[in-house]
């Protein structure tokens, strides 16, 4: 097998079982009361955390780019209430201005 | 009460409930969590299903240029289901790393499923096959969208909202590896400031209290403080610990 083949193999094996692994081991039962209350803060802080990566981040390290521009635009956009399809436009669209202008 | 005394009494209280839950008599466990449709996430999910879809062209382009040719990435993306690993992956193989480093990025890039899908666990119910297939539909956002901000997930909003992501993941692939020097670079575009802009909408409404505020920034400053010095995925996953803030005594 190429190599290529044998990357695509093994990182689809191996998410697919992660993916699985939860709710195959765990499915339809109720967790544990005590884990409710962290379960809930799971997901902002994942969000929170991809956010801050996907904006900041470049490998491994951190800069400042037009990116900023288009996620300050977005959250404009958020705090205004416009519908999810006009955050994404304005994000992309204020990126791609502000590195056309650069 | 004994946890292995709880887990019997559950087993045979399941099947009774999910009967219940099959014919409407019942919402699951608890109350109203199955009260959307597989089409609510379906729909809620279009705008971001549009920029996956840019996104997978992205890939199958990346993918063809990095020697994968046209149909390991289309195999790959049916098969992976997650876009930032796939990159990783596809990255590290075009500037000539090895399949082992390849294989491991991508792969703690996608640690962070662990806990997600303990996290939506409890609202998977059925066989065991059934519960395999609808966890391979959760990603960030199908996942995002079916959390009802009380740590409970929609069950019907993942697997609707997953089903539209994943058509646009794989077909945008398809797009991209077959068609793809014709079409450019999506990323002039700006796509890659509308994922941060994405995850920032799904994040906005869950942020109704002060607790669910401090997870995410401390989730924020965990994830950026790590990301000089941990191979990418470690941030992410190390974030996710920002929820013990939720413990109860």
């Amino acid at each position: 097998m190429s190599s290529t083949w044998l990357v695509v193999v093994l990182v689809g094996a191996g998410t697919i079982a992660i993916k699985a692994a939860g709710p195959i081991l765990l499915g339809g039962k109720p967790l544990p009361e005590r884990f409710t209350g962290v379960v809930e803060l799971l997901a902002p802080a994942v969000l929170g955390a991809l956010v801050a990566v996907q904006t900041f981040g470049a490998g491994q390290s951190l800069v400042v780019d037009e990116r900023l521009i288009g996620v300050a635009a977005a959250a404009v956009a958020l705090w205004r209430k416009a519908p999810l399809l006009i955050v994404v436009v304005v994000a992309a669209g204020a990126t791609a201005l502000a590195r056309a202008l650069a | 009460m004994e946890w292995s005394a709880l887990r019997a009494d559950y087993r045979t209280d399941r099947h009774e409930r999910a009967t219940r839950i099959g014919r409407g008599l019942d919402s699951g466990s608890e109350d109203s969590i199955e009260t959307k449709s597989y089409r609510d996430g379906a729909r809620a999910v279009g705008p971001f299903a549009i920029a996956v879809a840019g996104f997978g062209i992205s890939f199958g382009v990346l993918a063809r240029a990095a020697g994968f040719g046209w149909l390991a990435p289309i195999v790959m993306s049916a098969t992976t289901f997650a876009g930032s690993a796939q990159f990783a992956a596809v990255s590290v193989i075009g500037d000539g790393g090895t399949v082992a480093a390849a294989v491991t990025a991508a792969l703690l890039l996608n640690a962070r499923y662990g806990p997600i899908g303990v996290s939506v666990a409890p609202y998977l119910t059925g066989s065991a096959w059934w519960r395999f297939l609808r966890a391979q539909l959760v990603v960030d956002e199908s996942w995002a969208l079916a959390a009802q901000g009380d740590g409970r997930f929609d069950p019907r909003v993942l697997v609707g909202a997953g089903l539209v992501l994943y058509c646009g993941w794989v077909g945008g692939t398809a797009i991209g590896s077959i068609a793809g020097e014709a079409l450019g670079d999506p990323a002039t575009l700006g796509l890659d400031a509308a994922f941060p802009a994405l995850f920032l909408a799904l994040l906005v409404p869950q942020l109704k209290a002060r607790r669910p505020l401090q997870a995410a920034l401390l989730g924020a400053a965990i994830a950026l403080a790590l990301t000089p010095f941990a191979p990418a995925g470690v941030p992410i996953i190390a974030a996710a610990v920002a929820c013990l803030l939720g413990v109860r005594k």
